[in-house]
């Protein structure tokens, strides 16, 4: 690969309608970076994240990953949008998401979900598609249920089957959204344990999450993000141990 | 696991007691009733047979291969492609199908027969017989509600699946492919079953108009036999075993997959 920085996002605006939710935001990800954000609801922390992959179009600003700009056009919304489709399936391909409701797809085994992007995204031969499936899965813990439909799954184990679907195609960067929010108290920890360990093995994330403990523990860099600005940024030490802004003291003080 | 529960199912009293009267009803029947001209009708009935399954078979798969773009140009649009789309379902489901029925055998057949340049085409041999209408009726009126069934079940599908899938690079029609479509189908299939079996039962129309499916092989033969109810008790039964395979065979398909919906 080259030494790009992995992400790089340099004064994003984002509008819904009447509704601001970014407000120029840059933000800059290098390689075995863990990046947390955090910050109160609406504050844009999901649109923020959404955008890095095109799921969300921005109104302005710009967005590389590994060095490569999305290239992009005026919407006809008087915003911006991807003016080459196949661009951003290329550099979504090499990015994983890990979503809130896990969005596993249901009609598929845990293996057939896995196996799917590599298979009939990236082209890999179908035995070393299920070869590196077995292998990703059983990392997280569910080398058991190869052969389970989602449904037949606890939340837990739902969201580690969609973590292994992410790592089967070796992503340059992971974007989480909020991976436990939607998870009961106890099956928070063993999705946590298997990002912990993501980033103990070097992998370049961004991380939006409430689980404030955990982000202070893993994150290499943290960012509160309120009202669509970055208000603070800086290591977790700096930001639990020494907030500057009195909302980040107010937020920490309400969530921890 | 399932056998003996079933079997014991059977072996409740009131079962027993229905299937007993079931089995005395078929025996009546049977013993008391005229069934010789059965055996001298059998090849009609077998081809009438065909024919029906022929005209089922063909309209249900040609009919949902049309439902499909009915329902998508729905949900996606354009605009005009929309309205031209609910336009269409809506007459076709908002009239009798025994009057587009009609309205295509009379209205249309006759309307052909009056160009040379139709009479003389290769298509002539076929538009001049009643069957090209009834398939087209039947057709369109099954795209119609299952272009209705599929719309739903298109917009059903959890939006979240389908961004999971754009997330990994997929193009929209690989989207639609693996993930968008399957689990639209899958979702409808609870109701294709049902409209298939009505599909089935809407078929005897087609006799009206002069095709000879198995309901009309049964009126020629009540009108040779003399006979009100022998023919018409075995169509019954006829209908009533297409209709439980059909069942038996869709509820296979759908319980293949556990999505729990």
């Amino acid at each position: 690969m080259n030494d790009q920085p992995a992400i790089v996002i340099r004064d994003l605006h984002k509008r819904f309608g009447d509704l601001q939710v970014l407000k120029g935001v840059s933000l800059t990800a290098n390689a075995g970076e863990v990046i947390a954000i955090i910050g109160g609801s609406g504050s844009g922390k999901s649109t923020l994240l959404r955008c890095i992959n095109m799921l969300e179009h921005p109104t302005s600003g710009h967005i590389a990953i590994q060095g490569e700009a999305y290239a992009m056009r005026p919407s006809r919304a008087g915003g911006l949008q991807p003016a080459d489709r196949r661009q951003v399936q290329r550099i979504r391909a090499q990015l994983g998401m890990v979503f809130q409701n896990f969005n596993l797809w249901p009609h598929r085994t845990v293996l057939e979900n896995v196996t799917e992007a590599p298979v009939h995204v990236l082209g890999v031969p179908r035995d070393q598609a299920i070869a590196r499936a077995r292998q990703v899965l059983e990392r997280v813990g569910l080398g058991e249920k190869l052969q389970t439909y989602p449904v037949h799954l606890s939340g837990g184990q739902q969201q580690r089957a969609a973590i292994a679907r992410v790592l089967a195609i070796d992503p340059l960067a992971i974007l989480f959204d909020e991976p436990t929010s939607a998870l009961d108290p106890e099956l928070v920890g063993e999705v946590l344990g298997v990002i912990r360990d993501l980033a103990d093995e070097g992998r370049t994330m961004v991380l939006v999450t409430h689980e404030m403990a955990f982000a202070r523990d893993v994150a290499s860099r943290v960012i509160y993000l309120r009202d669509g600005r970055i208000e603070e940024e800086g290591t977790p030490e700096q930001l639990f141990g020494d907030p500057q802004s009195a909302h980040l003291k107010q937020f920490i003080r309400s969530v921890m | 696991m399932e056998n003996p529960t079933l079997l014991r199912r059977m072996m409740m009293p009131h079962r027993l007691i229905m299937a007993a009267m079931a089995l005395a009803g078929l025996v009546a029947i049977i013993a008391t009733m005229q069934w010789d001209w059965l055996p001298a009708a059998l090849p009609r009935l077998w081809q009438g047979l065909q024919v029906t399954l022929a005209m089922l078979a063909g309209s249900v798969v040609t009919g949902f291969m049309l439902a499909l773009p009915l329902a998508l140009f729905q949900v996606m649009g354009p605009s005009p492609l929309r309205w031209l789309s609910l336009g269409f379902c809506t007459v076709i489901r908002g009239t009798p199908l025994l009057l587009q029925l009609w309205l295509f055998y009379f209205g249309l057949g006759a309307l052909f027969a009056q160009f040379p340049e139709i009479r003389e085409s290769w298509a002539w041999p076929y538009l001049r017989q009643a069957w090209p209408y009834g398939f087209l009726a039947l057709t369109l009126s099954f795209a119609a509600y299952q272009g209705e069934v599929m719309r739903g079940a298109f917009t059903g599908v959890p939006h979240g699946e389908l961004e999971a899938a754009r997330a990994v690079g997929m193009s929209p029609w690989l989207v639609f492919r693996r993930v968008w479509f399957p689990r639209a189908l899958h979702r409808a299939l609870p109701t294709l079953s049902g409209e298939i079996i009505l599909q089935l039962k809407s078929t005897p129309l087609i006799a009206t108009i002069t095709v000879t499916d198995l309901y009309a092989v049964t009126t020629r033969i009540r009108q040779t036999t003399l006979l009100t109810y022998e023919p018409l008790l075995l169509l019954v039964a006829i209908y009533l075993c297409l209709s439980a395979i059909l069942i038996v065979g869709l509820r296979w398909l759908e319980n293949r997959i556990p999505t729990g919906r």
